[in-house]
């Protein structure tokens, strides 16, 4: 499993990169993983106030749905439109092209509830055990 | 599948098996106070009491009536072949397949069932079908407020009562705000239907034919519709697309409607057949089961239940919908029926349908004091204008064998003198001409 040295993690397996007030968040190598093949994501739209660990979007696989939670707070700036036509892109590349959506934080303080890359490891250790 | 009862002595080995002495053990734990005295079952009877009770009983229905009653239920031509075949015992018996991918046939004849409305509606997408029309109509409705965040909904008045009530019903504890436009000319009301189109409607609802039997085109609605935002939702009679536009062609969002006119006998309740159609854009949205072809590790052609991730047993609360059945054996008989007749015969069966109504509208024109309303094209059925109240009219006529329309002021304030006269392709000549024969004397007596 990979975790990035330069993102922050939540406990049901988000991730987000921040870039001065904007942040653009996924779902991690270990979530794609442990959903299978995803067949379609359900993205929210550009405009849409999220909320942290409240719902943002939903990942389909063959036979489940899954609910991916915000990691922050904030409005959202642009969602990726590759998904739709390609939501493979998220098994193949969870931090990279498979890029869930940008926001403008709302709350930069909502970040220290984040984990750090050590912290979601071992977290992810404690889970497999 | 048999029906086998537990004897005697199986229920005494289950009973000694968990260890109780009586089948009323089993109920031990619920207090007396609450457990039922009695049941208040009669004693049971022979299968010949059973069989004369059933025939008086059946004699209290009207059956030798010759049918001009519509209203969104048609008499048709059932061939018979739809009978022997629906009712074969693989197909007649069979509960709902809870590992569908094992029932192949079942699969693979939803499936074709679901080409088939596609084909009729000119959309892109089926599910393997609805309870009724108005369920359908309703399925459309919640589509369209998933999908456009809004929730007003814009309803022509031209759409059957049933439906709009059953619309109502079911969603009147989701605030949903709904307008009801009135009919003009006959016709679904543009000016009336773009007055309160805005950026907060979900939908626009129309019908075709609508109830009082007039044909539309409805493409001008769906572009307005479009425009702003909002979806476009017509429920149709299947029949009628033999010859007419379908909605796929006029740019309408969803289609629904009755298919009980697909090879169902008309029966008082159903079971009835409810069908939605969609573009392909708002699939995910679809409630229901869609079964889908693909292909095994042999490459060999299979079906499967597709895009299941909408549906209750695996997004819960989340789902499209909480319908979790369909009507598999109406559905079946759908299928055969328009097999059997084919796309040349489907296309003739419409054809006959519009031109005895036709010969039936020139014949009543002529009783003296009945009016063919024209201001609308129709295309099996249409309303006529009578000297006297359509109900007393209705009810004179059962006596002279004839089920003559449906009377519109059961369901639209200031109509008591119109009368909805449906003519299919089983209707005869005479039947039509001893009809306005019947008529004119009823109206003169």
């Amino acid at each position: 499993m990979t975790v990035p040295d330069n993102l922050l993690y939540t406990k049901d397996h988000e991730w987000a990169k921040l870039d001065g007030d904007k942040a653009t968040i996924g779902i991690t190598d270990f979530a794609q993983h442990s959903l299978g093949d995803i067949t379609f994501i359900d993205l929210p739209k550009p405009g849409a106030q999220v909320k942290q660990s409240a719902w943002c979007a939903t990942v389909e696989s063959v036979k489940a749905a899954s609910d991916v939670y915000a990691p922050l707070s904030g409005e959202v700036l642009k969602a990726n439109a590759e998904l739709t036509a390609h939501p493979e892109l998220v098994n193949k590349s969870a931090y990279e092209a498979g890029w869930f959506a940008v926001i403008k934080i709302a709350d930069l303080e909502e970040k220290k509830t984040l984990m750090n890359p050590v912290q979601y490891k071992e977290y992810i250790q404690g889970l497999s055990k | 599948m048999n029906y086998i009862p537990h004897t005697e002595l199986e229920k005494k080995q289950m009973l000694k098996t968990i260890g109780v002495e009586s089948v009323d053990d089993l109920f031990k734990h619920i207090p007396a106070a609450l457990r039922p005295k009695s049941f208040n079952i009669p004693e049971g009877k022979s299968e010949f009491e059973v069989m004369e009770h059933l025939k008086i009983l059946s004699r209290k229905n009207a059956t030798n009536l010759t049918d001009f009653v519509g209203g969104g239920f048609y008499d048709h031509y059932i061939p018979a072949a739809v009978d022997a075949l629906a009712g074969r015992a693989e197909f007649y018996t069979a509960y709902t397949p809870y590992q569908p991918e094992c029932s192949q046939g079942w699969l693979q004849a939803i499936y074709e069932y679901q080409t088939v409305i596609c084909e009729l509606t000119g959309l892109d997408v089926s599910n393997a079908s609805l309870y009724d029309g108005g369920t359908a109509l309703y399925e459309a409705a919640m589509m369209a407020v998933r999908l456009s965040g809004r929730k007003k909904i814009i309803v022509d008045s031209g759409v059957s009562l049933i439906y709009r009530t059953m619309l109502y019903a079911y969603t009147s504890n989701l605030s949903i705000e709904f307008v009801e436009t009135p009919v003009a000319h006959g016709q679904a009301c543009r000016e009336d239907i773009y007055k309160h189109l805005d950026e907060k409607t979900a939908a626009v609802i129309v019908q075709n034919p609508n109830f009082f039997g007039a044909v539309d085109d409805f493409s001008d609605i769906a572009e307005r519709v479009h425009k702003c935002g909002a979806l476009a939702i017509a429920s149709v009679y299947p029949v009628s697309l033999g010859m007419l536009k379908s909605p796929g062609e006029m740019g309408i969002d969803i289609a629904t409607g009755e298919g009980q006119s697909l090879g169902i006998p008309l029966s008082f309740g159903g079971p009835y057949l409810g069908f939605i159609a969609v573009k392909k854009e708002h699939m995910r949205q679809l409630p229901g089961r869609i079964a889908g072809a693909t292909a095994d590790k042999d490459n060999k052609r299979g079906f499967v239940l597709t895009l299941q991730a909408r549906e209750q047993h695996i997004r819960r609360e989340r789902a499209t919908s909480n319908i979790c059945s369909n009507e598999a054996l109406c559905a079946l008989r759908a299928l055969i029926y328009t097999c059997l007749l084919g796309k040349s015969g489907f296309y003739e069966l419409a054809r006959l349908n519009y031109q005895k109504a036709e010969f039936a509208k020139a014949t009543l024109d002529k009783v003296t004091g009945v009016k063919v309303k024209r201001s609308a094209p129709t295309f099996n059925e249409f309303t006529v204008c009578l000297p006297k109240n359509a109900d007393e009219v209705v009810c004179s006529l059962i006596d002279k064998g004839f089920a003559c329309g449906f009377p519109l002021g059961r369901f639209y304030k200031g109509l008591d003198n119109y009368l909805l006269v449906a003519v299919t392709e089983k209707r005869t000549k005479e039947e039509i001409v001893q009809f306005a024969n019947s008529l004119e004397a009823a109206l003169c007596s």
